[in-house]
């Protein structure tokens, strides 16, 4: 027992700290799988409203701006190398790597959020938000399809829900790297004991798989040829 | 989870290949396949989510257990998708008989 309590950071539940890690880790696992359902729903009721008014949806989709999304996406795909990186810096025990990485992830999901605000900035400059003065110019919407003005406030609508609920796991995110950055910086983590790290990364590489698959079917839909 | 630590080098391919997968991926719908741009893009999404999965989130090192949690949440996540989308898509493939024309018809949502 005397030997149990030496080992910082081990519960005392627990056989040793692989086993906590292991238990950790599948948490997490566990939570995300709930997170698949729940962007599940979304994604499914997305799929369905596609099939029924697509011409409305492909429309709406190049109203959206390519090239803030696939900038949007290198930073969030950056951010995920970093994250791994902080994991990394944890388990070789370079406390002030690890901190760089981490603050160097917040950076990045921060400027994620930032251009996500210039895009939502846009959408309202070009009333094309969903129940309030509705009404793109310039674009064919109304011709596209019986109702397809209210079929593209549909789309942007599924816009609007999918990437706020995203912003919204981002900012999440970026808030439980910050208790983990002060966590680091208190010397809380050793080469044996670094479960915290890697549970955050993992809900940060899973915020970042909903985007990749976001990116390709609210932007590229329409296709823009 | 082990404490086995990945390469810099590997972890930096990975990056390489997101990026080269999210240019190809941008690239395409600035070519028209019909309806082949969609399953393009979406088996291009997946790819990034397995090497996300595998590398970044440790999958290829995990112990069976976690494995399996993963592909059951993502069998349910099948099901979600598959069921409801095969209905919706197919409501308009049979009429309803024509004795029952009094009860409501079928309608979009």
């Amino acid at each position: 027992l005397a030997e149990h309590a030496q080992q910082a950071g081990l519960a005392h539940q627990f056989e040793n700290l692989e086993q906590q890690q292991e238990t950790a880790s599948l948490g997490i696992w566990v939570f995300l799988v709930t997170e698949i359902m729940f962007f599940g729903g979304l994604f499914a009721s997305y799929a369905i409203y596609r099939y029924f008014y697509y011409s409305a949806f492909a429309e709406g989709s190049r109203i959206l701006s390519v090239f803030w999304g696939s900038l949007n996406t290198g930073v969030l795909l950056t951010s995920s190398l970093t994250m791994a990186l902080s994991v990394r810096a944890a388990q070789l025990g370079k406390r002030r790597l690890l901190m760089i990485f981490l603050v160097l992830t917040m950076l990045l999901g921060t400027t994620f959020l930032g251009i996500k605000g210039i895009e939502y900035h846009d959408k309202f400059v070009e009333h094309v938000v969903p129940g309030i003065d509705f009404a793109p110019e310039g674009r064919v919407l109304a011709e596209v399809s019986p109702g397809g003005l209210g079929h593209a406030q549909l789309y942007f609508i599924f816009y609007f829900a999918m990437t706020g609920v995203h912003a919204i796991h981002m900012i999440i995110g970026i808030c439980v790297l910050l208790v983990i950055l002060f966590q680091a910086r208190r010397g809380k983590f050793t080469t044996q004991y670094f479960a915290p790290v890697e549970v955050a990364g993992l809900y940060w590489h899973f915020v970042d798989i909903v985007w990749i698959f976001l990116f390709p079917l609210l932007y590229l839909v329409g296709g823009r040829y | 989870m082990s404490s086995h630590v990945v390469p810099f080098k590997t972890y930096f391919m990975v990056f390489l290949a997101l990026l080269l997968l999210l240019a190809l991926t941008t690239g395409m719908a600035y070519v028209d396949l019909g309806g082949f741009n969609t399953v393009i893009a979406l088996a291009i999404a997946f790819v990034k989510m397995l090497l996300v999965m595998l590398f970044f989130m440790h999958l290829r090192q995990s112990s069976a257990l976690m494995r399996t949690v993963v592909v059951a949440g993502f069998f349910w996540l099948a099901i979600l998708i598959g069921l409801t989308y095969s209905d919706y898509s197919t409501r308009t493939w049979i009429q309803p008989p024509q004795s029952w024309s009094n009860s409501a018809p079928a309608t979009h949502p």
